[in-house]
């Protein structure tokens, strides 16, 4: 909403600056988001016409000889309004004006002095375009002839644009009157309304049309009114000018006048031409399904039963509260209008708007719910000004439909000390009256209460809460103590899940991994990359996606993962480690898609950032995946076991497991693995391979809740221990874990770990040798070297037994 | 004797390497309580004869040894620097990762309410449009859905379910499931059908705030939000509340905070609407509270004074490098 300050100052007169009043609005609710400043041009001063002569070289140019009340100057101009004794806009050399030629209306340009057909011009008359105040560039600007000679154009011309960024809640402020009277309440300035009434001479309006509302429930109140013999024209400058500043383009009197009562007021109107109203009948009522109307705007619109229409006694001539109808509108030729101010339902009014896709001014105000009363208000407004400005004469009286108005009158109690406890501070009683009077409120003090009558067109305000607020805006927020909450404390309850997000999100972190936030939608080309099982849930499809390459919601972060990893590798030559926590979405029955938190992480590339110590061609391998995982489930306290399996797609098979874990280690709560390269050269070229592990968040935060997380601590043996090596000639396919398991079991072991893996050399084929380092501790003595000789042989003596494990001599 | 302590001082010389060692040696020679030294100190109480030939001895060596001492010193000093280190060259780290930028603002948002005595949930993305709109006081077809530009999802037998267009539909679930007094904040994604740019996304983050109980009063919301924006702007940071309007609030807030000389609005609030209440089932004669929302991008935003929202969702590693 655009609002000229000289229009608002019809209204309400405040000596404050501009910018202290901007700043009163905003804080106040109506956030002024711009001041526009027009016509404050620099040397451009009001001169006078004295002669015209012809141009020598050229015929449709003459030679303007004008004076700017110091000295008399030669200009050059085209236009063709001009004449002796007129008062122009002239620029002198230097000046900065509007380039009417350019499609950017804010382009500016330096007059220069030039010649033109080879006579020097010492400055330009200009255009009301080249001022940047409108859009006519047909002639040069003509000035009022009271204009003093020598003014600066800025005094004369000069104006600022407020722009508004208004909140839907408050249709009275699409009305300048609206503003103005925020103005008057926050200022404490007197409101100043326009004058409404009007002579008609003509008999009673209902004898020369007759309205009839069908569809009650949608137009609450329907007022009309006849003037005969307007003179159709354009409208006054000033009128102009003003539509013109607010960004409206003027088209008749009697359409700029309609516009013009709209704005000030935020009652739309409409003139239909008398004349064509067949029979003299307005019907209010519903469309027809697949009724056509030609709009205003000349587009052929389709309607259906949900959208309500004027019509005559035969056609629809206007959709009600968005736009009229072509085949009623006012022409050069018209003679008779019949005036329209109804109101009609909000809702309706924006369905209809949707359905069509059309909006307008009208539509804008309508959907927002207006008063019955604004109605009449307005369209005395506007027939006091047709009379004025287009001539002719009014039917007596006006139309006003339903006979029978519900004309609600809101009165509101509020109790004086919940003002006070709602607010933190008591407000002085003068302060509260004073304020809700300024914006039109009644107020009754009833000792402990005030009842406020609430004006007819603040629909906004219902409740007492709604008093609250337009006190405390209007005084200013700033006024109430800021303090801490004195309520009591809500008593603590467990958030095992956050927790549990927090601490997966440190660990992984501390592994050397960084965390992503990818969009959670894609669409079917993109995700049918990752090679989903058959039987895998639907994914979630969105109605109304932003772009079709998100119009589904992911199934999986893994592709998320893998995006990432491609899209940076071009860029990034580091490691990349990469982990989210982020949901997916699956389709089931129930009321709200399945949402799962999943955590995927993967590693690619090198494994060390460029250092001049490191060896830069060590590559991320599966251990580095495996590693964060165990060392997240590590830090956790939870148990954890890894198996083999082949049957997901997504990874080599073979260079995969499962993650397992829960009491019996049965419960999968994940995947880890090499990402297969099919799979990757779908994301591109020079990828390098991607280890990535996937946990389901729903089943390790089950495993998580029911953990012994304390019962970890074991208290050591202080005897001394001894570490002994074996060397193992085993078959290539032999997993280690069972080693350990098959060493762990004997009881003055403390600890084994793999400390070599061989192949190759004289080791034959299918065969690999392993090293495990063996330690040995008892917690009542030191042992004794037979002692552990006779555990070692045992040991060995197993290792053969159950997986034919040779010693290496 | 002097003879011997000769061999033996010169032997132990051949074996110094460093600067320190040497320094060692003329001390254990040449020192104030130095071998050689004690010697010379001795000659006085020496017989006549044998004071003339141990003292021209000893002073024979003292010369010898500080010859030796000063000859070898500056060698040593040079092969100093084979010994050290470059201390420019970068060090060696443990590498860890990092956090996703806004993890870490709404981490340290969540602290801070932590501190006031605030708990934190979650909750789902996709939500019913009975949560999001309609026990918010923001009713089918009125404008004030204007505010929030909706992504609606494709399910079968269901056109109600939507991706959430603000945390704030979780007000509403946890008044449902709990009783006064509350105190909590809900981080999470949401949605908005909107077109993208460098201020514009649509996908982002929200803080949702909410306050319960019995007298709960404006005062308290200014009070508890100016003491957010001292704990993430500092404590001197200029803060503003003014009027605004948001449906499931009255009256509504603004807070914005003086940014490099202009006020940039960072969080909505205000005082929980009645209607809010009666929907959950809450006497508002009872109860009062006030609620609030804040984006963690844009916070993120000013403070780093980073250019484009979508470089949060980029995943570029140049940029989350940084953080």
């Amino acid at each position: 909403m655009k609002i000229p300050l000289s229009w608002l100052k019809d209204y309400v007169k405040f000596d404050l600056s501009l910018d202290e009043v901007a700043h009163a609005l905003t804080m106040s609710g109506n956030e002024v988001e711009n001041i526009r400043s027009i016509g404050n041009i620099d040397k451009v001063l009001v001169a006078k016409v004295i002669e015209i002569n012809p141009h020598p070289n050229a015929d449709k140019l003459q030679l303007v000889v004008v004076d700017n009340g110091t000295s008399k100057l030669e200009v050059v101009c085209g236009a063709n309004n001009l004449f002796i004794g007129q008062k122009v806009a002239l620029a002198s050399i230097g000046a900065k004006l509007f380039n009417p030629h350019s499609e950017d209306s804010e382009e500016v340009f330096t007059l220069k002095k030039s010649k033109i057909r080879g006579v020097v011009s010492e400055g330009m008359i200009c255009s009301e375009k080249e001022l940047g105040i409108g859009l006519d560039h047909t002639g040069i600007l003509n000035l009022d002839s009271n204009t003093v000679v020598g003014t600066k154009i800025e005094d004369i011309i000069g104006d600022s644009i407020l722009e508004f960024s208004l909140t839907p809640n408050r249709s009275d402020c699409l009305g300048i009157i609206g503003i103005a009277r925020e103005v008057s309440a926050i200022l404490d300035a007197k409101l100043k309304l326009p004058e409404t009434n009007y002579i008609s001479q003509k008999q009673k309006v209902n004898s020369a049309i007759s309205v009839n509302i069908e569809a009650t429930d949608l137009c609450d109140r329907y007022m009309g009114s006849i003037i005969t013999d307007v003179s159709i024209k354009p409208s006054p400058k000033w009128l102009q000018d003003r539509l013109t500043a607010i960004g409206e383009r003027p088209i008749n009197n009697i359409v700029d006048i309609t516009n013009y009562i709209m704005f000030e007021t935020g009652q739309p109107l409409h003139a239909f031409d008398y004349e064509k109203i067949k029979n003299k009948k307005i019907v209010v009522r519903r469309a027809k399904n697949k009724e056509k109307i030609i709009s205003i705007d000349n587009t052929v619109r389709e309607l259906n039963s949900n959208i309500l229409v004027i019509s005559d006694s035969e056609k629809s001539i206007g959709i009600a509260g968005v736009m009229g109808g072509k085949n009623s509108e006012i022409t050069s030729k018209t003679n008779s209008i019949f005036l329209e101010a109804a109101t009609f339902d909000s809702s309706n009014n924006r369905k209809t708007s949707k359905q069509l896709n059309l909006k307008s001014e009208a539509n804008l105000r309508f959907e927002k719910g207006l008063n019955p009363q604004l109605a009449e208000f307005a369209i005395k407004r506007a027939i006091r000004m047709i009379l004025e400005i287009c001539g002719g004469e009014s039917y007596s009286g006006l139309i006003d439909e339903p006979k029978e108005k519900i004309i609600s009158k809101k009165i509101i109690s509020v109790d004086k000390n919940y003002l006070s406890n709602i607010l933190g501070l008591k407000l002085d009683d003068f302060i509260i009256e004073n304020t809700l009077t300024k914006l039109g409120f009644e107020v009754v003090d009833n000792n402990e209460k005030w009842d406020i009558t609430v004006p007819y067109w603040r629909e906004d305000v219902n409740i007492p809460e709604d008093i609250v607020e337009e006190i405390a805006r209007v005084v200013g927020y700033d006024i109430f103590p800021s303090k801490t909450i004195s309520d009591n404390l809500p008593i603590w309850s467990p958030t095992e899940d956050l927790d549990l997000k927090r601490k997966i999100t440190d660990y992984l972190v501390e592994s050397g991994m960084q965390e992503i936030i990818s969009y959670s939608a894609t669409n079917m080309e993109s995700e049918s990359r990752m090679d989903f099982p058959k039987d895998y849930p639907s994914p979630v499809f969105i109605r109304n996606p932003i772009s079709n390459d998100f119009n589904i919601m992911r199934r999986s972060l893994r592709e998320s993962i893998l995006n990432c990893i491609s899209y940076n590798v071009r860029s990034w030559k580091d490691p990349i480690a990469i982990f989210e926590l982020g949901r997916i979405f699956l389709e089931t029955n129930d009321d709200l898609p399945k949402e799962k938190i999943m955590i995927n992480g993967a590693f690619a590339g090198p494994r060390n950032a460029i250092h001049w110590e490191r060896k830069s061609n060590d590559l991320f391998d599966f251990f580095d995946a495996k590693g964060s995982v165990e060392y997240v489930l590590k830090k956790l306290r939870i148990p954890m076991k890894f198996s083999k399996f082949s049957d997901d797609p997504t990874f080599i098979s073979g260079r995969c497991a499962k993650i397992l874990s829960g009491k019996n280690l049965d419960i999968e709560i994940g995947v880890l693995g090499q990402i297969s390269n099919k799979i990757i050269s779908k994301f591109g070229s020079n990828i390098p391979d991607i280890f990535m592990f996937e946990i389901d968040f729903e089943s390790l935060l089950n495993i998580y809740i029911d953990a012994d997380k304390y019962n970890f601590y074991s208290r050591f043996s202080r005897h001394q221990n001894s570490q002994r090596d074996i060397s193992l000639i085993v078959d290539d396919f032999q997993e280690v874990q069972e080693i350990i398991d098959i060493v762990n079991k004997h009881n003055i072991v403390s600890r084994s770990e793999i400390t070599d893996i061989y192949t190759g050399g004289d080791i034959v084929d299918g065969k690999k040798v392993i090293t495990v380092r063996i330690e040995y501790q008892s917690f009542d003595k030191t042992l004794k070297a037979s002692e552990i000789s006779i555990i070692e042989k045992k040991i060995l003596l197993d290792l053969k037994k159950f997986i034919g494990a040779d010693l290496r001599s | 004797m002097i003879e011997e302590l000769k061999n033996k001082s010169l032997t132990e010389l051949e074996s110094v390497k460093s600067v320190d060692s040497l320094e060692q040696w003329r001390v254990k020679y040449l020192g104030r309580k130095g071998e050689l030294t004690s010697i010379l100190r001795g000659i006085g109480s020496l017989p006549d004869n044998e004071r003339r030939l141990i003292g021209s001895q000893s002073n024979s060596l003292r010369g010898l040894l500080e010859e030796q001492y000063k000859k070898i010193k500056p060698t040593l000093e040079k092969n100093l620097t084979h010994d050290s280190v470059d201390i420019t060259l970068p060090g060696r780290t443990r590498t860890k990762g990092r956090l996703h930028p806004i993890t870490s603002i709404i981490r340290e948002i969540s602290e801070a309410f932590s501190d006031m005595g605030f708990s934190i949930v979650e909750g789902n993305e996709s939500e019913l449009e009975h949560y999001n709109f309609d026990l918010l006081n923001i009713p089918k077809d009125h404008p004030a859905r204007d505010q929030w530009d909706t992504i609606w999802l494709d399910r079968p037998n269901r056109d109600d379910n939507l991706l959430r267009t603000h945390t704030s539909p979780m007000q509403a679930r946890i008044m449902e499931n709990s009783k006064p007094p509350i105190r909590v904040i809900i981080p999470g994604k949401c949605y908005r059908y909107e077109a993208t740019d460098a201020t514009h996304e649509w996908h982002f983050h929200q803080i949702e705030g909410l306050v319960v109980g019995k007298n709960i009063s404006f005062s308290d919301l200014k009070g508890t939000l100016y003491e957010l924006a001292r704990r993430i702007f500092g404590p001197s940071r200029k803060v503003r509340f003014r009027c605004d309007f948001f449906p499931f609030v009255e009256p509504g807030v603004d807070m914005s905070i003086d940014w490099k000389g202009e006020w940039i609005e960072i969080l909505g609030a205000g005082m929980v609407h009645p209607k809010v209440f009666e929907g959950v089932g809450y006497d508002p004669n009872v109860y009062s509270g006030f609620a609030f929302g804040m984006g963690p991008e844009r916070i993120a935003m000013l403070r780093y004074d980073i250019e484009d929202i979508r470089q949060f969702f980029s995943n570029d590693l140049r940029f989350l490098s940084q953080f």
